[in-house]
């Protein structure tokens, strides 16, 4: 069997994100914690890519690791001292902690991998035109989500002037 | 394109609860935060996945991961803005610490 270079891409992707994800909620560093998160965030955009959704990977680039991140660390700037330690997790629920994700995983995991879902022929839909998704988005008919479209504005608007009304000095 | 589903799930199960792991145990507000982050991220991965191998040929995954992002955008800013605010009160973000209202 022949290695491709899709699967050397999966390999690096999947080994960034398994370790940067477990490193994120380890760490003790809030700071450290932030840029583990980016390197997550960052190879999620790379599985998008590598199942063709480019769009999908610029959206998740500037959102994510373009907007959230730059709030993250500014409120990790605004909250703690640069060189923080946090405190040390106590015992207790470090081990409630594992052994919620341990059992959760090894349950999820199990499903997975015992039911197969018979899928592993590779299926190729290409990617999706960028007209597509504008007619997706902004229709009324079937398979067009104008409605949920109109209320995330609502909700980010909403959101705008909570954050304002919340953040701001009296 | 020839990775089989199952890879994939598995990744986005370990990032999953890596953040699970991270809302139990961690302790400060924003770790929490990023936290919850992973585990909306490791959804966001799952949609797609679904998405691209089962029904390739529609795009309701994509587009449920595009409102996905918006709305844990709009969450993370309002989290945010009241945990600047709670720190600006109390000068503290540690959960375990926060019981002014409990009394």
């Amino acid at each position: 069997m022949e290695i491709t270079v899709s699967q050397v891409i999966f390999g690096i992707l999947a080994v960034i994100i398994v370790a940067f994800s477990i490193l994120t909620v380890t760490t003790r560093r809030i700071l450290r914690s932030a840029t583990f998160l980016l390197f997550v965030l960052l190879a999620t955009a790379g599985v998008y890519f590598l199942l063709d959704y480019h769009f999908l990977a610029a959206v998740q680039i500037t959102v994510y690791a373009g907007g959230i991140l730059v709030l993250f660390v500014f409120s990790i700037f605004l909250t703690s001292h640069a060189g923080d330690k946090l405190p040390k997790a106590s015992l207790k629920k470090m081990i409630a902690g594992l052994m919620a994700a341990i059992t959760g995983g090894a349950v999820c995991l199990f499903v997975i991998l015992k039911n197969g879902l018979r899928v592993t022929e590779a299926v190729t839909g290409g990617e999706i035109d960028m007209k597509q998704i504008g007619y997706a988005l902004m229709g009324t008919g079937k398979y067009q989500y104008l409605l949920p479209f109109e209320a995330v504005s609502i909700l980010l608007l909403a959101c705008i002037i909570g954050g304002i009304l919340i953040a701001r000095k009296r | 394109m020839d990775v089989p589903m199952e890879l994939y799930l598995v990744v986005s199960t370990v990032m999953f609860f890596a953040g699970v792991y991270g809302f139990i145990a961690r302790k400060n507000m924003l770790t929490i935060l990023i936290s919850l982050e992973l585990v909306l991220n490791a959804v966001d991965i799952n949609f797609v996945i679904f998405n691209r191998f089962l029904y390739p040929q529609q795009m309701e995954g994509m587009i449920f991961t595009l409102f996905a992002i918006a709305v844990s955008a709009a969450e993370t800013a309002i989290a945010i803005a009241i945990i600047i605010n709670i720190y600006r009160n109390l000068q503290n973000i540690d959960v375990k610490k926060l019981s002014e209202l409990k009394n």
